[in-house]
């Protein structure tokens, strides 16, 4: 069935091909290739949203990206339903589901509309005004009204299906824009044999050659010569065509991106596709062809529905085959509106007026629509749209007033002239130029590799602009390394040319004038609203935009930037390029996060880093926790147990008996060469030269201040070669600590460090029974405790394999590190499993672990430290080499500050009553029965319930803590005032003699 | 996403192969320990911050690994050259007036 408004052999689709689809429930048909917009009109629909603030009733102002008022919801299935999709891009699919947004209950009847009515509470900066008492009101009462009324779509409330993918891409020339210019200039490069990339954000290329009837290009129609120009592009191999492409971003160094929208135009995209594709490219040159955007006239109530611009019904009728109306009224200050009128009045639509604001206006256009019998008013403004729904009449005025004029019209088509699309050009930190003559802003100032061409540069007519793009696009080439090849350029046969136009709010909205006549139609801002912001005081563009939010929206005023400077410079009666324009910004148009997120999200968001023991942890039923990107197994749990019960047992078990612990997330970095113990006596502050090959060391890395940056177990395996341990969570920084300094301060040792935290699986082995488990299965190695004391290291075998085996102990138990090849560890881990069960071994995790070391008084960097912690503060002096002349920290530890009396230091914290367990991080005060805000001394650091001790157990930070032993302090809680006695550090086996137990 | 040659791999690589290590030519003193309060505070504190030209230094993580130094516009985020580690700070700049 052919709807009512298509025009019969009008557009360019093959108008066999059906899409049924359906807006607010009601069902249509469309025809495949169109937009929704396009689908929309030829059924008659004008009506298609609210606006944001007043909920006036919106149509379509534009056929393209720019456009403000047509944002629909498309809905697929329950989880793909997306918001604020412009019905002037969304092509059209058989079964597409499109909804209305901003409107209760219904479209045509929207109760928020008396909004509109109540509109002078609303006007500029109404947020900061109106509703700003009482002050409770705002949070309770007006901001949720406020934010349920406003606004635009709904997000959605399913996780995303979709796929998107990612690349990067490297060419010589990027062309920005698809239509004669960026095709011209693409033909150009192209022909030197660079690579090229050719990118519009239209389905089909052209540009403005979809309705500019009157182009010829190489003897043929514009829009034909674009289609063969562009297939000839893609067949060749070093050129590469993207249609549906959207260049959002211009950032540093000619890096440009993109978003292909791949799929949102089937109707069953299938899994193979993604929905969205992201371009990162990179270009020696780019061509900017971003061409130009009409401008709508600003006049009263030229929001109504069927008020759009001349070039949109040009692209619905040449384009499309839709006409936009039957009785169209014309209201322009340029030539190219003319060309709209022409068009359909060839097209059998009835044109009403042309209404055109200039006063003697001469030209071929003119000439045309007068012999085609349209009646041509110059001087005269259009003051007013008559209807609500949908617009009806516009009332005409001689522009310097006079008497009213109603014309009865089922469409205004306006055109106040083009601005040109800088906004790439601006985001590459180009300067604008304001030219005087022409009332636009061009590009000044380059700050990339990248050159304008065409409306995008202020070039107008179509052959000034081949010749100008031809030329770009072969100097673009030449300058990416091309050699010179003979060229062909496209030879224009016709042209239209448009240009001027004018700026601001047109007669009859003027400043004595109260009426709504639209600048920006997304945030519904008026011309009054922009001449208030000036008289409140906004002087600065940038501060009259956010006070009227003008140009702030998704569409980020593309056509409303320079209407709304052009009436803040005349209420200022400042020039133009005085008040200035506002910075465009990325993106160009609303990008969907999950273009940008791409593949990184779920499993894929971040590595997860497992042990080669965590499948039989897994197994045993642990429960993990996350450190950093590591998976730990955090305690296990046997049947019926919780996790206190469970790290119980698991603490009794280790200091009776044995336990096995994965200790292999510990960062391990070796340090080897003839100048390796130099090394660490700088890295570190203890002292490294003397220690002996097959002994170990607690060792502390300060940073430059003094504070402690990371600690660890040290072996030294040779005189040449050291195993250094450090924190889970500092691998990573204090390896490039080390190369930092290795490369840059210290540069004359001889040293290589190397990163092997994953090449070592690292098994712990704690607890009285521990050398009992481990010394069956080691080869080479002996393990009395006269050949292997504490702190000390042995290489050797174990289960046949190589090992470093440590004797060590972060329990306070004796205790052994079993470091292994990590693609031996599970089965390390298994044999040394099968062994402790002869010995009633358990597993235990990494809580358990933190409970052990906190029982013994053993710190752990990041949690018991902060950054501002020193040896001294820690109790750690002893670490410290006095005789030391340097090492990284040794100056930083000497300031004032850090060696003052009453620094925080660490201790221990006994609560008076034991069953207390302290909150980590709960401050610390001396008197409880001061004023708050009290005084704060400290805080806790770590607290545990120790079984072993059979009491709760704490470690914190206090303000001359040492000096406080004996000394009770409080912990003030929301609901208690915790009594506690500052302690030492060591809570279990304060003599240490479990070591060798 | 700047584009940064690595004067070791003599070769321009994407910013994503490389973190930023601070301000360049601080030198650590040879006599650490004997340092005055008024020196060290200049050491380890100040920076220059400055609008324009900075020397700083960059780590090329993703790739060699190897720290170097690097002359960069504050302004327009441009490289204007990279070298060395330990090489001295350049006498003159290559495009600095552009």
């Amino acid at each position: 069935m052919i709807a009512t408004f298509r025009i019969p052999g009008a557009g360019r689709l093959k108008q066999a091909e059906t899409a049924r689809f359906s807006f607010d429930g009601q069902s249509y048909a469309g025809v495949e290739g169109e937009t929704l917009a396009s689908a929309l009109l030829a059924n008659g629909v004008h009506l298609v949203g609210r606006s944001f603030k007043y909920h006036r009733p919106r149509g379509f102002l534009s056929a393209g990206a720019e456009e403000p008022n047509a944002l629909v919801e498309i809905k697929r299935d329950s989880a793909r339903r997306t918001p604020n999709v412009r019905a002037t891009v969304q092509e059209l699919y058989d079964g597409l589901t499109a909804q209305s947004q901003n409107r209760w209950p219904s479209l045509a009847f929207d109760v928020s509309a008396l909004g509109d009515i109540a509109s002078p509470l609303l006007s500029a900066g109404f947020y900061y005004k109106t509703f700003m008492w009482p002050k409770s009101a705002w949070k309770n009462f007006y901001e949720p009204r406020i934010r349920a009324a406003a606004g635009l779509g709904v997000a959605p409330d399913q996780p995303d299906p979709d796929r998107y993918s990612a690349r990067f891409a490297h060419c010589d020339v990027l062309v920005l824009g698809g239509g004669a210019a960026g095709i011209a200039a693409a033909l150009a490069a192209a022909e030197t044999g660079v690579r090229v990339i050719l990118a519009d954000e239209q389905a089909d290329f052209g540009g403005s050659l979809r309705f500019e009837s009157g182009a010829r290009i190489d003897g043929q129609d514009g829009f034909a010569w674009a289609q063969g120009a562009v297939a000839k592009l893609g067949a060749m191999d070093n050129v590469r065509v993207l249609s549906r492409t959207t260049a959002f971003g211009y950032y540093a160094q000619n890096f440009v991106g993109l978003v292909e929208r791949v799929s949102d135009h089937l109707q069953n995209p299938g899994r193979a596709l993604p929905r969205e594709r992201l371009w990162q490219v990179r270009a020696k040159r780019v061509v900017l062809a971003t061409g130009a955007i009409e401008r709508h006239m600003v006049f009263a109530d030229n929001d109504r529905p069927g008020v759009m611009l001349a070039s949109a019904a040009r692209t619905y009728l040449n384009h499309f085959g839709v006409a936009v109306g039957r009785n169209v009224g014309v209201y322009t200050a340029n030539d190219s509106a003319y060309a709209a009128a022409i068009d359909l009045k060839k097209a059998g639509v009835g044109v009403a007026a042309i209404v055109d604001l200039r006063d003697n206006p001469t030209g071929s256009m003119i000439d045309e629509a007068r012999a085609l019998g349209i009646e041509v008013n110059f001087g005269r403004a259009v003051i007013r749209a008559g209807g609500k729904l949908r617009v009806s009449s516009m009332t005409v005025q001689p522009k310097n007033g006079g008497g009213e004029r109603t014309i009865p019209v089922d469409a205004i088509l306006m055109s106040a002239g083009w601005t040109p699309s800088v906004h790439l050009f601006s985001q590459s930190r180009g300067k604008v130029a304001f030219n005087d003559e022409t009332k636009r802003f061009v590009p000044g100032t380059y700050a990339q590799d990248c050159v304008s061409v065409g409306a995008c540069n202020g070039t107008d007519g179509l052959s000034a602009t081949i010749d100008e793009a031809y030329a770009a696009g072969a100097k673009a080439a030449k300058d990416a390394g091309a050699n010179t090849v003979k060229a062909t350029k496209p030879k224009v046969d016709a042209s239209e040319s448009w240009s001027r136009g004018m700026l601001g709010a047109a007669p009859g909205a003027g400043p004595d004038t109260t009426v709504k006549a639209f600048v920006d139609f997304q945030n519904d801002v008026t011309a009054k609203d922009i001449r208030q912001a000036v008289h409140e005081g906004m002087r600065s563009i940038e501060h009259v935009k956010r006070f009227t939010t003008n140009g702030m929206a998704t569409d980020q005023g593309k056509t409303s930037n320079m209407h709304g400077l052009a009436i803040a410079a005349e209420t200022l009666g400042k020039p133009i390029p005085q008040v200035g324009l506002t910075t465009f910004r990325a993106p160009y148009t609303p990008v969907t996060f999950g273009s940008i997120v791409g593949h990184a999200r779920g499993k894929l968001f971040d590595p997860t880093r497992k042990t080669a023991i965590h499948p039989w942890a897994e197994a045993q039923g642990a429960v993990f926790e996350d450190v950093g990107q590591w998976k730990r197994a955090w305690y296990f749990p046997k049947a019926g147990e919780d996790m206190h019960a469970a790290v119980d047992r698991e603490c009794v078990t280790v200091r009776k008996t044995a336990g096995l612990f994965d200790a292999s997330t510990l960062g391990k970095i070796e340090v080897v060469g003839p100048d390796a113990a130099k090394f660490m006596e700088l890295l570190y502050t203890n002292p490294w030269e003397k220690l002996e090959p097959g002994r170990c060391r607690y060792g502390i890395m300060l940073r430059e201040d003094g504070f402690i940056y990371d600690d660890g177990v040290v072996g030294r395996l040779a005189a040449d070669r050291f195993h250094v341990t450090t924190t889970t969570g500092g691998a990573p920084r204090v390896m490039n600590h080390m190369e930092d300094y290795l490369q840059t301060e210290f540069p004359h040792l001889n040293v290589w460090l190397t990163s092997t935290t994953e090449q070592w699986a690292v098994i712990a082995v704690q607890g009285p029974k521990s050398r009992d488990i481990i010394a069956p299965l080691v080869e080479g190695i002996d393990m009395s405790d006269g050949a292997l004391p504490h702190m000390s290291v042995r290489e050797g075998r174990i289960c046949g394999v190589p090992t470093r085996l440590f004797r060590m102990s972060f329990t306070g138990e004796r205790g052994f590190e079993v470091n292994v090849p990590a693609d031996y560890g599970q089965a390390v881990w298994e044999a040394l499993w099968s062994e402790g069960q002869k010995h009633g071994a358990c597993a235990y995790g990494t809580e358990a672990m933190h409970v052990l070391r906190a029982e013994k008084g053993y710190i752990i960097v990041g949690q018991d430290t902060d950054g501002t912690v020193t040896p001294g503060d820690a109790g750690l002096d002893w670490a410290v080499g006095k005789k030391k002349t340097d090492f990284v920290g040794i100056r930083g530890m000497a300031r004032p500050d850090l060696v003052a009396k009453g620094r925080k230091q660490l201790v221990g914290l006994k609560t008076k009553d034991p069953k207390v367990v302290l909150e980590e991080g709960a401050q610390i005060v001396g008197d409880p029965k001061q004023a708050i805000p009290m005084t704060m001394i400290g805080h806790v650091t770590s607290s545990y319930w120790s079984q072993n001790c059979g009491r709760s157990i704490a470690l914190a930070l206090v303000a001359g803590g040492r000096d406080r032993m004996g000394e009770t302090l409080y912990v003030p809680m929301a609901n208690a005032m915790i009594e506690v006695e500052v302690t030492g550090m060591v809570f279990f086996d304060e003599k240490g003699e479990r070591l060798n137990g | 996403m700047l584009l940064i040659r690595c004067p070791y791999c003599e070769e321009e690589r994407p910013e994503l192969e490389f973190r930023n290590a601070g301000e360049a030519h601080i030198a650590r003193s040879a006599d650490m320990a004997a340092t005055s309060d008024d020196d060290f505070e200049k050491f380890f504190f100040i920076r220059s911050n400055p609008k324009g030209i900075i020397y700083e230094r960059w780590r090329h993580m993703h790739g060699c690994a190897r720290f170097f130094n690097a002359v960069r516009d504050t302004v327009s985020d441009r490289f204007l050259m990279t070298y060395k580690a330990g090489e001295p700070k350049p006498a003159k700049l290559p495009g600095a007036s552009e």
